[in-house]
């Protein structure tokens, strides 16, 4: 550093070489990039490996084994009779909200694409709204409802966490699809309808067809947040008989924690990342040709 | 997709032909009966039924909630039934009573909401902060130098939000540990066996900024891919310096996507409850703890509602801001 050289003749040495340097490698950036991302990462990485710790401990590592996964005979994932109940009610709980958000939300977005009424603005408007409130006011709320005024129609449950889920994701398929309306356009129905089509059948067999790759992309999207959801689901269950895997893995975070949480958790992330991947795939397939990158343009739903 | 040849006529030519026929139906017709673009007549109840099963599912379990949230939060307490909740549904029988002693916690009397309160807005800010810097940072290498490995570190960037958000804090639960690797980490540094988990407002932010993080990084890397290096090279060539450019280009450019991270990521942080209830303690409890207390409580409701709707006000600005720019968005698309 001493040695005062122009940066013109010999690329100078040291720290205030380095920042004279126009074409210096952005090495601070790089650091806080490859920092992030290990800090991002690495926490649920170990987690992941904790689950096969043969000891109770999820911090000090006794040894690989399977206890927590099927070893156990009362503690395992796999003989744990209130671990399987909750993975039941977690994915009876998204297939069922797939199965009602995503047909409703994609009916909602062509209808508010080409319906442009007052009725429909203001609809579309509260969809909005109830896409960026936070989940815990959405929660709370049900929560409210189904404890005061329905009390005796719908009590709190399954059916009262399948109605708040099918609220919370309805406008996530809204949202897709009617990103992927606007990008189609009105031309390939209109050109099926001057060849002879009724409307219905124009959408039927031109406008789904062209809205599958969307679709698909909602049914993964709706399936990996339910399965992940906590919030909505904590707010409506009744007790032990509702639970589910995000609310198995809260309590007993809270309470003592074995690495049969880590199983559990793990079940849930290979869950949702199976789903994500397949959904990226179809997605895909679907949308080639169309003028659509697939990955990024999920990535920034 | 099998491309559908439909060219009688040039598009030009067709364009043309339409056009004062499509006049003729906007003024003479209710817009809503016709699709104005593709000029075909469609019953009144078409569309609007496409709308209805969606906006029926809303009306029910979104906007009657919260209709029912102002009728708890403004109703009465019945003392003889344990405190339980008696709900005003008809607003002219609405009492401010028991919302004003809610609201009075925040300020008055033994005031035991008003920690909490101020710090939430506390840790939000100070984790908005911590999102902002590291996430421009990260946003930036990415856009700009990540050349071989973008794919990758876009996929590691994304997964987050396939990860649940619980998993991913739980998984700090254990590194924290006073028997954990993170205090055998820092033993030389002079913090043996700290517990990390007791209530330190550190451990708190730094969870927030872990959970929320990639709302910030996505929207900022996507304005930052979109800047054309003309602009830059033309910053350059004016004679700024690197810093110059970067200060005067590329920062007023990915503006409105730092302030739509920063909306996106303080939304659901004035919420959260499960981050504090994981990694910190009573000493640490945030307004969404508040909520979540009461919805636990046997008779909470009325306090619930009340909280409810006090967080509503809160985050009232950022969600019009940010349904605004989405709606901008979408215009401009």
């Amino acid at each position: 550093m001493s040695v005062a050289v122009t940066p013109e003749a010999t690329p100078a040495r040291g720290m205030r070489g380095y920042f004279r340097n126009p074409w210096r490698r952005p090495r601070f950036l790089q650091a806080t990039t490859i920092g992030y991302l290990l800090w991002s990462m690495l926490p649920v990485v170990i987690a992941v490996i904790f689950s096969f710790n043969a000891g109770r401990s999820r911090s000090t590592w006794q040894g690989f084994g399977l206890r927590w996964w099927t070893d156990d005979p009362t503690d395992s994932l796999l003989h744990d009779a209130e671990m399987r109940g909750a993975m039941l009610q977690t994915f009876r709980l998204s297939i069922i909200t797939v199965l009602v958000a995503v047909p409703l939300g994609t009916l909602f977005a062509i209808g508010i694409d080409r319906w442009h009424g007052r009725p429909a603005r203001a609809a579309n408007f509260t969809m909005l709204l109830s896409f960026v409130v936070p989940e815990i006011i959405l929660g709370v709320s049900l929560y409210i409802l189904f404890t005061s005024l329905f009390r005796n129609v719908i009590p709190l449950g399954t059916n009262a966490q399948l109605l708040g889920l099918i609220a919370f994701q309805i406008s996530y398929p809204v949202i897709i699809v009617r990103a992927r309306l606007l990008s189609i356009g009105p031309e390939y129905e209109e050109a099926a309808m001057d060849l002879g089509s009724t409307p219905s059948q124009a959408i039927r067999r031109v406008l789904l067809p062209l809205l599958t790759p969307a679709i698909f992309a909602s049914v993964a999207l709706v399936f990996a947040d339910t399965v992940d959801d906590f919030v909505t689901v904590q707010a409506l269950s009744a007790g032990s008989s509702s639970q589910t895997l995000a609310m198995k893995i809260y309590s007993a975070a809270r309470a003592s924690p074995t690495p049969e949480v880590n199983a559990a958790a793990t079940t849930m992330l290979i869950t949702t990342l199976l789903v994500i991947a397949g959904g990226v795939l179809f997605y895909k397939k679907f949308s080639k040709g169309q003028e659509l990158g697939g990955a990024t343009d999920f990535a920034q739903l | 997709m099998p491309e559908i040849a439909t060219d009688t006529t040039t598009p030009v030519e067709d364009a043309e032909a339409q056009e004062p026929r499509r006049r003729r139906m906007r003024r003479r017709g209710d817009p809503s009966a016709s699709d104005e673009r593709s000029g075909v007549w469609y019953p009144n109840w078409y569309w609007p039924s496409f709308i209805a099963p969606g906006t029926i599912v809303l009306i029910f379990l979104f906007v009657l909630p919260f209709y029912v949230v102002f009728s708890v939060a403004f109703g009465t307490v019945d003392f003889n039934n344990f405190g339980q909740a008696v709900p005003y549904y008809a607003p002219w029988w609405w009492s401010f009573h028991t919302f004003n002693g809610t609201l009075q916690q925040f300020y008055a009397g033994s005031h035991i909401y008003q920690d909490p309160l101020i710090r939430t807005f506390e840790y939000v800010i100070a984790a908005s902060i911590i999102c902002l810097v590291v996430g421009y940072a990260v946003a930036y290498y990415t856009a700009r130098f990540a050349t071989k490995y973008k794919g990758l570190i876009l996929i590691l960037l994304v997964s987050p939000f396939w990860i649940s958000y619980l998993m991913r804090i739980y998984a700090w639960q254990g590194l924290l540990d006073v028997n954990g690797p993170i205090n055998k980490i820092l033993t030389p540094f002079g913090f043996a066996h700290t517990n990390f988990l007791e209530g330190k407002a550190i451990t708190v932010i730094l969870g927030l900024v872990y959970g929320y993080i990639p709302f910030m990084i996505l929207p900022i890397y996507a304005s930052l891919d979109r800047i054309q290096e003309s602009l830059l090279e033309a910053g350059r060539d004016l004679g700024g310096s690197g810093a110059q450019t970067f200060w005067r280009v590329t920062l007023p450019l990915s503006r409105p996507a730092i302030l739509a991270g920063i909306v996106i990521v303080t939304l659901p942080m004035f919420g959260d409850y499960y981050t504090n209830d994981l990694l910190g303690s009573t000493k640490t409890s945030m307004f969404g703890n508040l909520i979540s207390q009461q919805t636990e409580a046997t008779a909470g409701s009325t306090r619930a509602a009340s909280l409810v709707l006090i967080l509503s006000v809160i985050v009232l600005i950022p969600m019009m801001y940010y349904l605004r720019e989405t709606k901008r968005q979408v215009e401009q698309a």
